[in-house]
């Protein structure tokens, strides 16, 4: 992996300036510190509980990561790693949002490959190393707002989506790309029953799979993606709500006809194409105008596009919204 | 049963009802409540007020399967103790997801259906907690029992309220659905053979009145 020089020399990794323990559980660390005084003997019981739990969960350190622009990183304190670790949608381990920390780990992110087909000069299947190995990995602090109104902040690993899909050449026909999820009900549990149309697909309009913004992410907290968390490579477009941003991806598909998506196609009235984040657009059955950051208690307004406006507001301009939400 | 039998029953299935709020209690206490603490007091206190209801509306059944009508007063004890459940998922929601803020309560219950019938459930049960004393009961006389039918269809209201808030796994909404409808359904069926009974050849009467 080639190291790129951070663009500014006071730019460091969050990871890099804070203690890694603290930084990661800064939360944890000041309500424990009240736990801790009331006695060593009992604090160092529950201490050593919780602390295992994350050092178990954090995985491999990623080598050799620089932060990525400026100008998309939020200054927002990043959500627990507990709490963005064992509070997941990822149906293919279960409904609850604690069941994918809890039996995720029957999935085998390693050996993995990615499978780069349609509307490319260089089609072919590609081992995860090799996807991965000519990009430079950056840190993206972006926010996460869910569809059903909790947003968390997330310090991703990974690199742009477009850069890596130059690599194969798209051909002028291709206008969408097409995501898929890995489909094995062994791997994943929650495949076992129909409550999504399995594989899992989304997909993104070329522009808006080009966007700086957009990226493949590999790792977060500094570390490799735990696998309720998508291991060991799933997309983040954090203007999009969460659902867009499909985890453990196996197939990448350049298309000139827009893809079907797994919500869109459950419930069409309720999850569009688009699902651009947009406080003015409700989801027929609940407000979309406020949101829960995980670790508050009281609601906070939401942003059009996330707070990304700014940077990806024009690929939307003249476009019904509410009509293609 | 005894009359101290029963006040020992009674108060073993108050404390057995107050599990799950002692609980929501120590987990909030200890930081315990998951990742989105509002969301989990939310739905366990949603949830109970469907389990108490169920097991409200599974008294009379039993005392008939059972042949045990001294279980009536336990119907009164676990209908408070859904309603109570119904009051703290209600306060949750106005105080804890909506921070008191009154205008979105009332967007809400106009807007979104889920609420509207949650809310309409929660509105029906409050004058059936009230008018549950022994006092009220004697008052209302036959009017009371006509009253207290509300329950079926606050029931109905109630899993209506679940089933429209899930997004896209209905299990567990549908095993409370059949739930009641075996509930529903018993009543329904014993309502049907009674009358059948009582329309029916004299003899059937003689023969079940031996």
């Amino acid at each position: 992996m080639p190291i790129r020089r951070p663009e500014r020399p006071d730019a460091v990794a969050l990871a890099e300036i804070t203690d890694r323990e603290l930084y990661l559980r800064r939360r944890d660390f000041l309500r424990g510190a009240a736990l801790a005084a009331a006695g060593a003997a009992a604090g160092l019981a529950c201490g050593a509980e919780a602390g295992d739990a994350n050092v178990e969960a954090r995985g491999e350190k990623l080598p050799n990561v620089v932060p990525g622009p400026r100008e998309y990183a939020t200054d927002e304190e990043p959500t627990s790693y507990r709490s963005a670790t064992t509070y997941n949608n990822f149906y293919e381990f279960g409904t609850d949002k604690t069941d994918p920390s809890q039996s995720a780990g029957s999935l085998r992110p390693k050996p993995w490959s990615v499978a780069i087909e349609g509307e490319v000069a260089k089609p072919g299947t590609v081992p995860f190393e090799d996807l991965i190995r000519p990009h430079p990995l950056e840190e993206r602090i972006y926010r996460l707002r869910c569809v059903e109104a909790w947003s968390m902040v997330i310090p991703w690993v990974g690199f742009p989506l477009g850069a890596l899909l130059r690599r194969f050449e798209p051909t002028s026909r291709a206008r969408y790309v097409a995501f898929e999820t890995l489909f094995d009900p062994e791997q994943m549990p929650g495949q076992r029953r129909s409550v999504l149309d399995w594989p899992y697909r989304e997909g993104l309009r070329m522009d808006e799979a080009m966007h700086p913004l957009a990226i493949l992410a590999v790792g977060m907290y500094g570390a490799v993606l735990p696998n309720q968390n998508g291991a060991p490579l799933r997309l983040v477009v954090p203007w999009k709500y969460g659902f867009k941003s499909v985890k453990s991806i196996v197939k990448i598909r350049l298309q000139e006809e827009q893809p079907t998506t797994t919500w869109s196609d459950s419930a069409p009235d309720e999850y569009g194409f688009y699902a651009n984040v947009n406080p003015d657009v409700d989801h027929p059955r609940w407000s979309q105008k406020r949101e829960r950051r995980i670790g508050d208690i009281a609601k906070r307004e939401t942003l059009y596009l996330n707070g990304y406006a700014e940077q990806v507001g024009s690929l939307y301009a003249g476009m019904d919204l509410r009509k293609l939400f | 049963m005894t009359r101290a039998r029963r006040r020992t029953l009674h108060g073993a299935l108050v404390a057995l009802g107050l599990v799950p709020l002692r609980a929501l209690a120590v987990g909030a206490l200890r930081g315990d409540l998951g990742a989105n603490p509002v969301e989990t007091v939310s739905h366990a206190t949603g949830e109970w007020t469907l389990r108490l209801l169920l097991a409200t509306l599974a008294v009379t059944p039993l005392r008939r399967i059972l042949g045990r009508p001294g279980l009536a007063p336990f119907r009164r004890t676990l209908g408070l103790l859904a309603f109570s459940y119904a009051c703290l998922h209600f306060a949750t929601y106005v105080a804890l997801d909506l921070t008191f803020d009154f205008g979105a309560v009332a967007e809400d219950v106009a807007k979104r259906p889920y609420i509207t019938v949650g809310f309409t459930a929660f509105c029906l049960l409050i004058p059936l907690a009230a008018t549950s004393t022994r006092a009220m009961v004697r008052r209302l006389g036959r009017r009371w029992v006509t009253l207290h039918r509300l329950v079926y269809i606050v029931a109905v209201l109630g899993i209506v309220h679940f089933l429209w808030l899930v997004k896209a796994d209905l299990r567990p909404p549908l095993v409370h659905a059949v739930v009641l409808a075996l509930l529903l359904g018993l009543r329904l069926w014993w309502r049907i053979e009674r009358a059948r009974e009582e329309r029916g050849p004299g003899f059937a009467r003689a023969e079940t009145r031996g």
